[in-house]
């Protein structure tokens, strides 16, 4: 095993762990806020890659890229507030049970219809031309679009940062996760900023799809295999937690990587034992405690 | 200014508030006397729209409000400061405050901190890591900044030091000569009557009595409601 190739597969582990991130922090954003576990994300996931290779076709893919990779995500987001606005907002204070079997149904229907619209058949995105080439370190060549990727959930991890701290939409957010009541007490209108938030995770799942899809096939099948990964990043890092979807998808990255390098028939078991490990330790995940000390103070 | 005429209010199947009725004139302090689980908290549940009644109305300034949603009533100039600990841990003092902002009437952020100078210095702390008097003083400011005309507050002296309620005494009364109008709920009889005009006295989800606050505080028939000069130290349930 050389130098080169072990970075490849690093680097690779990197890219799917940055993708999980982004994924998984809107997963985790709204679990957060509106307290709902919502198992159509990965639909939403799909619908963007899906929806990212429908604009592609419309024209050259490289002018078209840079729009598609904003307006896949937009239109999914758009899609996600009719859908709270229709069906979420009328499960929030119903059981666990109730938020679960909604979501799953909304996800075999989102899957049905993608099959109608698009077809079982799979479709690629070709990666944009600036993103084409690699970049050789020692040897090994590093592919751009990887490393784009691996950018654009840094960026996204910064942004929101950003939001949450030091934006009033962000503060907003985080007091209507310790208490949502107290906020319309504020005087602000919860029911529209869920709606917003809702929009948010909708469009942070559809950017994971869109983002993802010039490095693999695109079709049917695709939403299921994200939402198992994306909720073990989530539940690993606490759920509601946005820091603790990165750490998560960064230790969901480290195993992916060392089970690939080394025991490649046992990768995927890797993934699941680190699960294991986290919630024996620390139930509520590895951030999720501060935030519920306070809870119960209360 | 307020009226709530003959509310039902119901948790599930439980019949919690039956037939409560009160009024507040613009300019009054009035006060909601009773013990844990009269329905002091629900009453004010109600008004703010966050448990809506089944039946009855609540109008504010001859507008109906029964049905509307909390931050719609809070914009028609209705604030509460709840009860408890039911402020932003996780933001800080002056994320707190910012939340509740609301531009365009007499209270500012300036205003606020000349009342509260003690929140000024701790603008920057988690609202978690502030004691049992701040967070009272900023639960009152947070309610100020919506620029309410009637301010509701629920329990004010709950776990408060005595020192700190003689303060409570001071702050209220510096409100109130600003034109502001006050309906408190208290177990702490003997505060809220010093401040008050004129009080209702509540038991198991109904008016008992209502009566001007000298009046209250001497009539012997209410001393086993209103437990004056002893706090029972019990959790809240209300």
């Amino acid at each position: 095993m050389n130098f080169a190739s072990v970075a490849i597969e690093v680097l690779s582990a990197l890219t799917a762990a940055a993708n999980l991130f982004i994924i998984a922090a809107g997963l985790s954003l709204v679990f957060g806020a509106l307290r709902i576990i919502n198992l159509a994300h990965g639909s939403f996931y799909m619908i963007g890659a899906l929806l990212m290779a429908s604009l592609f076709a419309l024209g050259r893919p490289e002018i078209l890229f840079w729009p598609a990779l904003v307006l896949a995500p937009l239109l999914m987001a758009g899609f996600g507030a009719i859908l709270e606005r229709l069906l979420f907002r009328r499960i929030y204070h119903a059981e666990h049970l109730v938020q679960l079997l909604l979501s799953y149904a909304l996800s075999l229907m989102l899957a049905d219809l993608a099959l109608r619209i698009w077809g079982a058949d799979t479709r690629s995105v070709p990666t944009p031309a600036a993103l084409a080439g690699v970049l050789v370190v020692g040897g090994a060549s590093f592919p751009l679009y990887n490393l784009f990727v691996i950018t654009l959930s840094l960026a996204v991890g910064l942004g929101l940062w950003v939001l949450l701290r030091h934006t009033r939409f962000g503060w907003e957010i985080r007091a209507a996760v310790e208490d949502a009541e107290g906020l319309s007490l504020c005087g602000r209108n919860v029911p529209a900023l869920f709606t917003a938030v809702f929009a948010l995770g909708a469009f942070l799942a559809a950017l994971g799809g869109a983002a993802v899809a010039p490095l693999q096939a695109i079709g049917p099948g695709m939403d299921s295999a994200i939402l198992v990964s994306a909720f073990i990043v989530a539940v690993i890092g606490g759920l509601g937690s946005i820091a603790g979807a990165a750490l998560g998808a960064a230790i969901i990255g480290f195993f992916q990587a060392v089970g690939t390098l080394w025991l490649p028939t046992w990768a995927p078991a890797f993934i699941f034992l680190a699960m294991i490990m986290v919630l024996v330790i620390r139930p509520s995940g590895l951030l999720g405690a501060a935030q519920r000390a306070w809870a119960e103070e209360d | 200014m307020l009226e709530v005429a003959a509310i039902d209010v119901y948790y599930g199947r439980s019949h919690v508030l039956q037939g409560v009725s009160l009024t507040v004139r613009a300019g009054e302090v009035v006060v909601l006397l009773g013990r844990n689980g009269a329905g002091k908290t629900t009453t004010f549940r109600a008004i703010m729209g966050l448990t809506p009644p089944r039946r009855g109305t609540i109008t504010f300034e001859n507008k109906t409000i029964t049905h509307l949603p909390p931050h719609a009533i809070v914009r028609a100039g209705l604030g509460l400061a709840p009860s408890g600990r039911r402020l932003f841990g996780a933001l800080t003092v002056a994320e707190n405050l910012a939340l509740a902002e609301q531009p365009g009437g007499p209270w500012t952020r300036e205003r606020v901190f000349a009342l509260f100078p003690k929140l000024a210095e701790l603008a920057s702390r988690h609202a978690a890591f502030i004691s049992g008097g701040e967070q009272q003083m900023l639960k009152i400011a947070r309610a100020l900044l919506s620029q309410p005309r009637l301010l509701l507050l629920d329990e004010p002296t709950e776990g408060l030091a005595p020192v700190v309620v003689r303060e409570l005494g001071g702050w209220l009364k510096g409100m109130r000569e600003e034109g502001l109008s006050i309906l408190m709920a208290e177990q702490n009889a003997r505060f809220a009557l010093a401040l008050a005009d004129r009080g209702y006295v509540m038991e198991k989800g109904r008016i008992l009595h209502e009566g001007a606050a000298s009046e209250l505080l001497t009539a012997p028939e209410l001393a086993v409601h209103l437990a004056v000069g002893s706090r029972p130290s019990l959790a809240k349930t209300d």
